[in-house]
């Protein structure tokens, strides 16, 4: 089937095009999955130095009070989210995921507070669903606008900072989750320090028409490399992130995704603002009293990579979990995968078996993430 | 004599007996390889079999066997280092030497100039 006609491109495509990207469709999009140094260089460029991505296919959504108070905004935004938005201060930022009725992740989101209203960051397949959702149950108390106008980048990697200094001197000054409107070569940009590959870094919304200019700028450095979508995925995998549509979907709750941490006790029972977000009642007694499966990490013995759908069992041939995805991590230098498994086996350290290709290879339960973040706290 | 497939591997035979690997167009695509599993040695395999897997950081991909054969020898370098089927895929990234069940049935296998035609 050839939907390459309809597929949509970022406000980066000609350059992504001139940079020998291979182009593949993702989320309705024609996207770099790889640029001419190939997966494994990019991802291991990325945690050595600086990786650039385009990310222009994720949703930036700007959230308004029609009373003009913020707080009414943040106020809407908390009966969608299970996630502290009136206690997030200006110019921060914050993890939170959409839940419906029965407590499962319509969506995982950043949610920042931009003084005069909240800007939000969607994944791209979701974001026409996320933005018909915010409309319907929010659209009453805040304008809302979807901004195709605008690309996004990251810049990721150890090396991010120095770099990006190099255009605007005051990124120095901001910690992991900071949020900064900025001028870039004249592009009126918002910076966040913030990412999806468990380096230090950030991620950019700038002007579409303006953003090859920056691109080009943040590119002319030594330092930093194009990096596809496939090294995004194998470096948000070592950093044991969720993939939206993977790791977590309607049918799984925070609580079972080991997203608690972004569940502020305010939103808990017992907190100030209890429950009053979708499936509230699900997610609160999980919370107290844990959920039947868990999402964990793990490590595959061999070198045979243990991907997404692999079943995995016990000894006994027990079937305790599924994988959700899992592949080659360059820097751990092994297999590496995630994956859901039943409340008796989510011990790291317990003993597992993925079916691949017809075998069973032995998997042990680990910790996350597989390689040491280095967020600038 | 240097025959290739529609599937993207090469076959130098000689004697009854093919050397099999992935072309180089082939490796191209799959990008770095991390992992190869190949078929042991004395399996049987009817043209079009799963006879290796191979898995880049992103998927894994199966290599066929290119006709009806016997494996008599396989490449245990590439398991240790699949960079090589990258770096020299049609010469030290070879994969398993394949005895025909019969010869003949390599004339029907593209050569080199149609399998250039193949793959632009």
């Amino acid at each position: 089937m050839d939907g390459s006609s309809e597929l949509k491109k970022t406000p980066l495509h000609a350059l992504n095009i001139s940079l020998g990207a291979r182009m593949v469709p993702f989320a309705g999009y024609e996207m770099p999955v790889q640029y001419a140094a190939g997966v494994m260089k990019e991802h291991l460029h990325t945690r050595a130095s600086a990786g650039l991505f385009d990310v222009s296919h994720m949703g930036q959504v700007t959230v308004r009070a029609r009373s003009g108070d913020n707080a009414d905004a943040a106020r809407a935004l908390e009966t969608l989210v299970p996630v502290d938005v009136l206690g997030l201060g200006e110019g921060r930022q914050r993890y939170a995921l959409f839940t419906n009725d029965a407590g499962g992740i319509l969506d995982d989101l950043m949610i920042a507070n931009r003084g005069d209203h909240f800007y939000v960051v969607v994944n791209a397949a979701c974001k026409e669903a996320d933005f018909a959702h915010m409309q319907a149950k929010i659209g009453d108390t805040c304008e809302l606008t979807l901004h195709d106008d605008r690309a996004l980048i990251a810049l990721q990697g150890p090396h991010a900072e120095a770099v990006l200094a190099e255009l605007w001197a005051d990124v120095s000054s901001m910690r992991f989750m900071d949020v900064r409107a900025c001028d870039l070569h004249d592009a009126d940009c918002i910076v966040s320090r913030s990412g999806y590959t468990g380096e230090d870094g950030f991620e950019i919304s700038i002007p579409a028409s303006l953003a090859e200019a920056v691109c080009r700028r943040l590119l002319d450095h030594p330092d930093v490399l194009p990096i596809g979508l496939g090294a995004r995925d194998s470096l948000r995998l070592e950093a044991g992130l969720c993939l939206y549509g993977n790791d977590i979907d309607t049918t799984t709750t925070p609580v079972e995704a080991g997203l608690e941490w972004a569940i502020q006790k305010v939103r808990r029972t017992g907190g100030a603002r209890p429950g009053g977000f979708p499936g509230a009642a699900v997610i609160l007694d999980q919370l107290e009293n844990g959920a039947s499966r868990r999402r964990v990490g793990l490590k595959a013995e061999g070198r045979a990579p243990v991907r997404g759908g692999a079943v995995l069992a016990t000894d006994a041939e027990d079937v305790v979990g599924t994988v959700t995805s899992g592949g080659f991590g360059p820097n751990a230098d092994g297999p590496v995968a995630m994956g859901y498994v039943t409340k008796s086996a989510i011990a790291p350290g317990t003993q597992l078996y993925a079916g691949v290709r017809g075998k069973f290879l032995p998997i042990t339960v680990a910790a996350m993430p597989f390689v040491k973040n280095t967020f600038k706290r | 004599m240097l025959k290739f497939t529609e599937e993207h591997e090469w076959l130098k035979i000689e004697g009854g007996v093919a050397t099999v690997g992935i072309t180089v167009h082939a490796a191209e695509q799959l990008g770095d390889l991390v992992f190869v599993e190949l078929p042991e040695v004395g399996a049987t395999f009817e043209k079009g079999g799963d006879a290796a897997t191979v898995e880049s950081v992103k998927a894994a991909s199966d290599v066929y066997c290119p006709l009806d054969g016997e494996i008599v020898e396989v490449n245990e370098a590439i398991t240790a280092d699949p960079s090589l089927v990258n770096s020299d895929p049609q010469g030290a990234g070879w994969f398993f030497k394949l005895k025909l069940a019969n010869p003949a049935d390599a004339d029907s296998l593209l050569d080199e100039a149609a399998y250039k035609e193949l793959v632009g």
